[in-house]
C-alpha cells in the first residue's frame, strides 16, 4: 500500500484545508498565550466589569472585569492540554490493547473486549464524578477521566483494522518466512492502519475539548483561577441578561475549535483512506 | 407547561362557579435555596429548617418579631422577679397541637427539659445554659427560675431551637412536624417541595394563606427563570444577585433589599501555623478590599463589616477604618511576621455565590501581598465535616446567620479555634447582664477587641435580596432571624 498524498490533493480538499486552518489559529493562540495576552487574567478589575465589546476590550469583560478575549486564549490551553493527553492516554493503552486482541485472538481477544465494552458502558461524565470524588477537582482528573473513556475507543477501533489485516496476503507472506506476532504487528499491522488511527485520534480530540467543557462546566475541571471555557459559559449563565457576550464568545470559542477539528478529521479521511480515494 | 400549572389552572376551574371572579388567591409558592434535611428545629441547625417552620408551625413562649424585637407567642404575658432570676410565664388557653391534643404548662416543661438535657440533641444547648428549672404551677402558668440574670433569656426562648413540642409527636417531629403554629405540614416531596395549609383550629388570628409551597431550587439561574415565568412568586432570599436590577425595573415584581444577621467572614484556622500569628491574620485583613468584594461577588449589595456585628444593631460600631484596605501596610506587617515573599495557602469555598465568587477575588487581592491560596470549593457536607467539624482548614468564607452569635468566637469547640480568654471573659460579663448601657458598652469592647485580633477577617453583612410578585403582602423585610414567616402574607387583589 501506497501513502502518496501530493501536496496538490491536500489543497484540493476544501475540508482539510479549513480544520488545518482552524486547528492552526487555535494552536497559534494557544502557544501565543504564553508569552503574550492582551490583558492580564489574575488581576481582576471589577470597575470595569460586564462592559460589552469594543476597542480596548474586543470580546467584552466578564464578571470580574477580566479581558475575555484574553481569558479565551489562555482558556484555550486547558482544553488543548487535558484533550491531547488524554488521547495520548486513550491511544497509548487502547491501541496496544486492541492490536493484541487481534494478534492472539481467542480468550485472550474475547477477554480485552468485554473488559472494553465494560468501560466503554460507563458514562465519562460519572466516572470524572467518581475520579473527583476521590482525588478533589482539577484539570489533572479530568484527563484522566476522559483518558480512561478514550480507551476502549482505541482499542476497537486497532483490533477491527487490526484483523481486517491479519488475513491479508501480505501477511499471511510474513508469517511464511517465520515472523513472530510482534514483528508482525509492529512492521506490518501498524503502518496500515496508521491512518485509521490518526483519523480516530483527530476526532477524540475534538471530543476531548467538548468532554473538557462540561467538566469544567460543572466545575470538575481545572479550578479558578485558572481559565477554562466550559467554567467561562458557567459563570455566564446566570448574567445571560446583562451580558450575553460573556456565554457567546467561549460558546463560539468550542464551537469553532470542534468544527475545525471535524473538518480536519473529515479531510484526512478523504486523503488518508485509501477506499475513499479510489472511489472518487 | 409544567405539572403545578395545570394542577392550579384545573384548581382554579374547578372553583370558579363557586368563588366570585374577584376573590383574592390564597396560594402561594416560593423559593427557597437549600432543602432542610429534616423539619424539627429542636434538632438542627440548619437554617433551611427554620426558614420553613418558624412561626408557621412550631411557635415557642416568646417570638422574634420582623423587626426583631421579642413578641410574646405562646406566653401571653410574663413577669419578671426583681433579682432577675424567675420568670412566670402566663400562657394563651385552649391552645391545640395539629393532631389534637391539648397545649398546657406540662409540654412547656417537657420542651425546656428536653432540650437542655444531657442527651438532647439541640443544637443551641447554650440558650438554655442559664436555665436551672421549669415548673409548672398550673396548666396555664410556668415558673422558669434561671442559675444567674441573664439579659438575653426571653430573646433565647424566641430562637427556633425552642419552640414548645408536645412529648407525644417529639419523636417524629423531623418527618412530622406537630406544632401549634397558623399552619401544618400537608405534604413534603423530598428534593422538590415542601406544602404547608392553613390550620383551621388555630388560637390566634388566622393565617391569611390557604396554603404555601416551598419550591426548592438551589441554582441561581433556575431561581430567576422560575419567577419570570410565575412559577414562583417569591423569593424571600433571592440567590442570583446579578438579575435583581432587572427585576427591579419590572413593575411585576417588587425588590426589597433588607438586613439579616449573616456576618460574611473569612475564617482562618487561628491555631494552624502560620494564622496563629496576629500580624499574619491582620495583613490578609488590610490585603482585603471589602468594597472591591462586594461589588464584584455580591453585585454592590451588602455592607461591609469591620467585626462582628450586624450593622443594624444599636450597639453596632464601624470598625472598617481599623482593617483597610491598604496593600503596603499588609506587606509590611507580614514581613514583620516573618514572611516577606508570603506563602502558599488553601481557601476552602462552599457553594454559595458568596464564598465562591467571593473567594476568587479574594485570592487575586491575596496575590498581590504574595500569599498563594489555593482555592478549593467543598459541597455543604463536606464544608461541615472538614471545615466546621474536624477543623481541617487554613482559610474559607461563610456567613453566620444566627441572630446574637458574638459568643461563638469565645466558643473552645468553634472552627475557629481562637482562644482568647480576656474575649471570652467579657462574653460571660455581657450574658449575666440585661440590656442597658453597660452591656452596649461591654458589646463595643467585644467588637474592637475582634476588630484587633482579627480572628476572622470581617468582610460584609449579607443582605436580605427579597424579590416577590407586587401584590403580595406582609412578607419580611429584614430577616433578624431565620424565617419566612407567612402569618400576615397575603395577595392584595
Amino acid at each position: 500500500m501506497k501513502r502518496a498524498t501530493s501536496t496538490k490533493s491536500l489543497i484540493a480538499n476544501r475540508s482539510f484545508l479549513i480544520g488545518a486552518t482552524i486547528t492552526l489559529i487555535i494552536g497559534v493562540m494557544a502557544g501565543l498565550s504564553f508569552a503574550w495576552t492582551p490583558y492580564s487574567v489574575s488581576t481582576l478589575d471589577i470597575v470595569a466589569k460586564l462592559k460589552p465589546p469594543s476597542i480596548s476590550h474586543w470580546l467584552g469583560t466578564d464578571h470580574f472585569g477580566r479581558d475575555i478575549l484574553s481569558m479565551i486564549m489562555i482558556g484555550s490551553r486547558a482544553s488543548i492540554f487535558v484533550a491531547f493527553v488524554s488521547v495520548a492516554i486513550g491511544a497509548g493503552i487502547g491501541i496496544p490493547l486492541g492490536l493484541w486482541a487481534a494478534a492472539r485472538g481467542g480468550l485472550v481477544d474475547e477477554m480485552l473486549m468485554r473488559f472494553n465494552d465494560l468501560i466503554f458502558a460507563f458514562p465519562a461524565l460519572l466516572s470524572a464524578v467518581m475520579i473527583t470524588a476521590i482525588f478533589g477537582p482539577g484539570a489533572i482528573n479530568a484527563i484522566i477521566a476522559i483518558g480512561i473513556f478514550n480507551i476502549p475507543v482505541f482499542a476497537r477501533v486497532a483490533r477491527g483494522a487490526a484483523l481486517a489485516l491479519w488475513v491479508r496476503e501480505f501477511v499471511l507472506a510474513a508469517r511464511a518466512i517465520g515472523k513472530g506476532e510482534g514483528r508482525i504487528t509492529i512492521d506490518h499491522i501498524l503502518p496500515n492502519m496508521a491512518n485509521i488511527l490518526i483519523i480516530q485520534g483527530t476526532i477524540q480530540f475534538s471530543l476531548g475539548i467538548l468532554a473538557e467543557a462540561g467538566l469544567s462546566y460543572v466545575g470538575l475541571g481545572a479550578q479558578p483561577p485558572m481559565p477554562s471555557w466550559g467554567r467561562m459559559l458557567f459563570e455566564a449563565q446566570t448574567m445571560i441578561g446583562l451580558a450575553p457576550h460573556m456565554a457567546l464568545f467561549p460558546g463560539l470559542a468550542i464551537v469553532v475549535t470542534v468544527l475545525g477539528l471535524n473538518l480536519l478529521g473529515d479531510g484526512l479521511r478523504d486523503l488518508l483512506d485509501p477506499k475513499l480515494r479510489y472511489m472518487r | 407547561m409544567n405539572i403545578w400549572k395545570v394542577f392550579l389552572f384545573g384548581t382554579a376551574i374547578a372553583l370558579l362557579p363557586s368563588a366570585t371572579s374577584f376573590a383574592a388567591k390564597t396560594d402561594l409558592v416560593l423559593g427557597i435555596v437549600l432543602e432542610p434535611p429534616h423539619l424539627d428545629p429542636t434538632a438542627g441547625a440548619a437554617a433551611a429548617i427554620d426558614e420553613i417552620v418558624y412561626a408557621n408551625i412550631f411557635e415557642g413562649l416568646t417570638r422574634i418579631g420582623p423587626k426583631g424585637d421579642v413578641l410574646p407567642a405562646l406566653a401571653e404575658s410574663w413577669t419578671k422577679s426583681d433579682d432577675g432570676k424567675v420568670y412566670t410565664f402566663k400562657l394563651h388557653k385552649d391552645v391545640k397541637f395539629h393532631d389534637g391534643t391539648t397545649f398546657d404548662a406540662g409540654d412547656v416543661k417537657f420542651s425546656l427539659d428536653r432540650a437542655r438535657n444531657e442527651k438532647s440533641t439541640n443544637a443551641q444547648k447554650g440558650l438554655f445554659a442559664a436555665i436551672d428549672t421549669v415548673e409548672s404551677v398550673d396548666p396555664l402558668t410556668v415558673k422558669v427560675t434561671l442559675r444567674q440574670p441573664s439579659g438575653d433569656f426571653l430573646y433565647n426562648m424566641a430562637w427556633g431551637d425552642a419552640v414548645i413540642v408536645a412529648p407525644e409527636s417529639a419523636d417524629t417531629n423531623k418527618d412530622k412536624p406537630v406544632g401549634t403554629g397558623p399552619f401544618k405540614l400537608e405534604n413534603w416531596a423530598k428534593g422538590s417541595q415542601i406544602v404547608i395549609a392553613k390550620n383551621p383550629d388555630y388560637w390566634g388570628s388566622p393565617a391569611q394563606l390557604n396554603k404555601a409551597t416551598f419550591r426548592i431550587i438551589p441554582d441561581p439561574a433556575a431561581a430567576t427563570a422560575a419567577l419570570l415565568a410565575g412559577d414562583v412568586q417569591a423569593f424571600p432570599v433571592f440567590p442570583s444577585y446579578e438579575t435583581i436590577a432587572q427585576f427591579q425595573a419590572d413593575p411585576r415584581f417588587k425588590v426589597v433589599i433588607g438586613t439579616t444577621e449573616g456576618e460574611t467572614v473569612m475564617g482562618m484556622n487561628n491555631k494552624k501555623p502560620p494564622f496563629d500569628n496576629v500580624k499574619v491574620r491582620q495583613a490578609i485583613a488590610h490585603a482585603i478590599d471589602r468594597k472591591t468584594v462586594i461589588d464584584g461577588a455580591m453585585f454592590g449589595f451588602g455592607t461591609p463589616i469591620g467585626s462582628f456585628f450586624p450593622p443594624h444593631h444599636p450597639a453596632y460600631l464601624d470598625l472598617t477604618a481599623e482593617t483597610a484596605y491598604d496593600s503596603a501596610l499588609a506587606k509590611k506587617l507580614l514581613t514583620e511576621a516573618g514572611y516577606p515573599e508570603g506563602f502558599k495557602t488553601t481557601l476552602k469555598l462552599p457553594p454559595p455565590t458568596y464564598a465562591r465568587r467571593g473567594g476568587e477575588i479574594i485570592a487575586a487581592q491575596l496575590r498581590d501581598i504574595g500569599i498563594e491560596a489555593e482555592i478549593i470549593p467543598v459541597e455543604w457536607a463536606q464544608w461541615l465535616d472538614q471545615v466546621f467539624k474536624n477543623k481541617n482548614y487554613d482559610m474559607t468564607i461563610v456567613s453566620h446567620t444566627e441572630p446574637n452569635d458574638l459568643n461563638i468566637f469565645a466558643r473552645d469547640d468553634y472552627y475557629f479555634n481562637y482562644d482568647s480568654p480576656p474575649f471570652k471573659a467579657m462574653i460571660k460579663e455581657i450574658e449575666a447582664i440585661s440590656d442597658g448601657p453597660e452591656r452596649t458598652e461591654l458589646y463595643r469592647q467585644a467588637q474592637k477587641l475582634l476588630a484587633a485580633d482579627e480572628p476572622a477577617v470581617f468582610l460584609f453583612q449579607l443582605p436580605k435580596t427579597g424579590v416577590w410578585d407586587a401584590k403580595i403582602e406582609g412578607l419580611w423585610e429584614n430577616g433578624p432571624i431565620q424565617a419566612n414567616d407567612l402569618t400576615a402574607v397575603k395577595w392584595t387583589d
